[in-house]
């Protein structure tokens, strides 16, 4: 199989040049031809791994612990205008 | 005086032969002087470090001493810390600072240790040879031509030169064993969900643990004692786990009794030949020490790499979608549009590595091939979580080989990725099933260290560390240090 690189690239937003798609393709399709072994492993009727420990969930309860930390969470942001982030024009 | 253990340092500050003060310079000042070598930390603020340790020594002076009061410990940058930056050895966090702490960062400042400083990593503690930082590679103390392992490689260099006593590290597939056994150090893995995940940049979910780098295995129950425990603000840790004592667990001097499995799966052919030898003999030395060697197979063992390189990847390819560079992260200049942003930022922000395992993860999860990658790993995960509780019915604990082969050159696996994805061989299969794994120098292979990993069964980290311990007190391999950086073991230089 054939991976189509530039389109699973798309998928993770993430642009490939030609140059870095070009070396990317033959390594991706080297690994995933090496984990399509696991297609001659016995799985029949054998459940998915959700959680090495088999253990739920669990939930805390209700009740807000977080206080407003707006500024402190926005220090880090690469634009932002009256407390909010800013992004290029979504709707025209 | 600078290879001493942490218990030491503890014993030494607690009758009032040093001071916290005096550690943290000695410390510095060995950084000051080696680190250019080995690129080992890529953070360092001698003044903060400074007014840590002086403000323990004041704690002390009016206090009982907390557990790990004044002891210098540096941690991975994969730690979110308040103080200083936190990078993941990535571009797309390239002078990123965390509005919080870690939840095991927060611990280890409730037990008056002092942080010295965030250490080298694979970008993301995505590799196997602390090649793939931002950073630029870091150096293996025994040989700076070659690997310190990865991807905590920086955490391993940095304990094995003694420019900190101990660190901190995550390991996802082997990342804080791998680098413990080429670096001639100890290191341990919780059992998964033993320690909070809250505030370590997240890799894979369902593996990543963050765990201690130390000289000796006490001083890895001492960490490990500091940091466990159940936090709310994580899913993923355990609430009720049953508990472990510590530091009683290290005082095991024999092995009476003792079940020890070798699984053949990890005595192959294509393994380095004086690491098998190393491993054999100590196999040996554990007879002698009261242990019985049983002969067991862990069947799917050949499936682990694969379903890891499915499973972590297909993982990471979410965790990292975070990075959208409109709330945090590295955004290009002037984008056109929001797709532009994303794709661009993300390109300019991402290694090879990193983009590798995302598109891996995101062809794995992508429609029509969910089933045949993802849903076939977890099962086969599943199968190999079987393999060890059948095993565990016979034997007490399980002991093989850290590494196939000892720290190979700089450079030598790059070009191939999947060369370097199989040095992970032995280590993947504890992260599938979630089970504690430890691992403890037990000779040289070429004059490069080698590690003996233990495995034990869920929550039974008391059992590793007994067994550990025993081992290192019959034997002098936990006391060898690089004789380049002032130890007493000539290295392959």
């Amino acid at each position: 199989m054939e991976i189509d690189v530039k389109k699973v690239a798309m998928l993770a937003r993430i642009r490939l040049t030609d140059d870095e798609a070009g070396e990317l393709g033959p390594q991706m399709n080297n690994i995933i031809g090496y984990v399509e072994q696991l297609a001659s492993v016995n799985t029949d009727g054998v459940e998915p791994t959700a959680h090495p420990h088999d253990v739920a969930l669990p939930q805390r309860i209700d009740v807000v612990t977080n206080t407003n930390r707006r500024e402190s969470l926005q220090s880090c942001a690469p634009k932002i205008e009256s407390g909010l982030y800013v992004v290029p024009k979504v709707i025209e | 005086m600078s290879f001493t253990s942490l218990s030491k340092l503890k014993a030494q500050l607690d009758n009032g032969e040093t001071t916290a003060k005096e550690l943290a310079t000695r410390y510095l000042d060995r950084i000051a002087a080696h680190n250019d070598e080995l690129n080992a930390f890529v953070d360092i603020d001698p003044a903060h470090v400074l007014e840590q340790a002086e403000a323990s020594d004041a704690y002390r002076s009016k206090h009982e001493a907390r557990a790990l009061e004044g002891l210098p410990i540096a941690v991975k940058d994969i730690f979110c810390t308040q103080d200083g930056p936190t990078q993941c050895c990535s571009n797309i966090l390239k002078d990123f600072h965390a509005p919080y702490d870690a939840h095991v960062i927060t611990r280890l400042k409730e037990a008056g240790a002092v942080l010295v400083g965030k250490t080298n990593m694979d970008e993301f503690a995505m590799g196997s040879s602390t090649e793939t930082s931002a950073f630029g590679p870091c150096r293996n103390p025994w040989d700076t031509d070659r690997i310190p392992g990865g991807s905590s490689g920086g955490s391993a260099a940095a304990v094995a030169a003694a420019l900190t006593p101990a660190a901190l590290g995550t390991d996802t597939g082997g990342s804080i064993r791998q680098p413990a056994s080429v670096c001639g150090i100890t290191g341990l893995k919780p059992t998964y969900g033993r320690v909070s995940r809250r505030g370590i940049i997240a890799f894979a979910s369902s593996l990543d643990q963050a765990g201690p780098m130390t000289r000796t295995v006490r001083d890895a129950a001492m960490i490990t004692a500091a940091i466990a425990g159940h936090d709310p603000m994580d899913s993923t840790s355990v609430m009720n786990a049953p508990q472990v004592d510590w530091l009683g667990a290290c005082d095991k001097t024999n092995m009476k009794g003792l079940k020890i499995g070798k699984p053949k799966e990890y005595f192959v052919d294509g393994m380095d030949i004086e690491v098998r030898t190393c491993i054999e003999k100590a196999l040996e030395k554990c007879k002698e020490l009261g242990a019985e060697i049983v002969d067991i197979s862990l069947p799917h063992t050949e499936s682990a790499v694969a379903a890891y390189y499915v499973i972590a990847p297909s993982e990471a390819s979410a965790n990292l979608s975070r990075y959208d560079a409109v709330r945090f992260g590295h955004r290009c200049d002037e984008p056109e549009d929001l797709l532009d942003m994303y794709t661009r930022s993300r390109d300019e922000g991402f290694g090879a590595e990193v983009k590798r395992r995302i598109l891996t993860g995101a062809f794995a999860l992508s429609s029509g091939y969910y089933d045949a990658y993802y849903i076939k790993a977890q099962q086969v995960r599943t199968l190999i979580r079987k393999d060890f509780l059948d095993a565990f019915e016979k034997v007490d604990v399980i002991a093989t080989p850290t590494s196939p082969i000892a720290a190979f050159r700089i450079g030598e696996k790059t070009d191939d990725p999947l060369t370097m994805y199989l040095s992970d061989i032995f280590t993947i299969a504890v992260n599938l099933a979630g089970l504690p794994g430890l691992s403890q120098p037990c000779g040289f292979a070429h004059d490069l260290p080698v590690g003996l990993q233990w495995i034990t069964p869920a929550w039974c980290e008391d059992r590793l560390l007994s067994a550990a311990s025993a081992y290192e007190t019959a034997t002098d391999w936990s006391n060898k240090t690089p004789a380049t950086f002032g130890g007493n073991t000539g290295g392959a230089k």
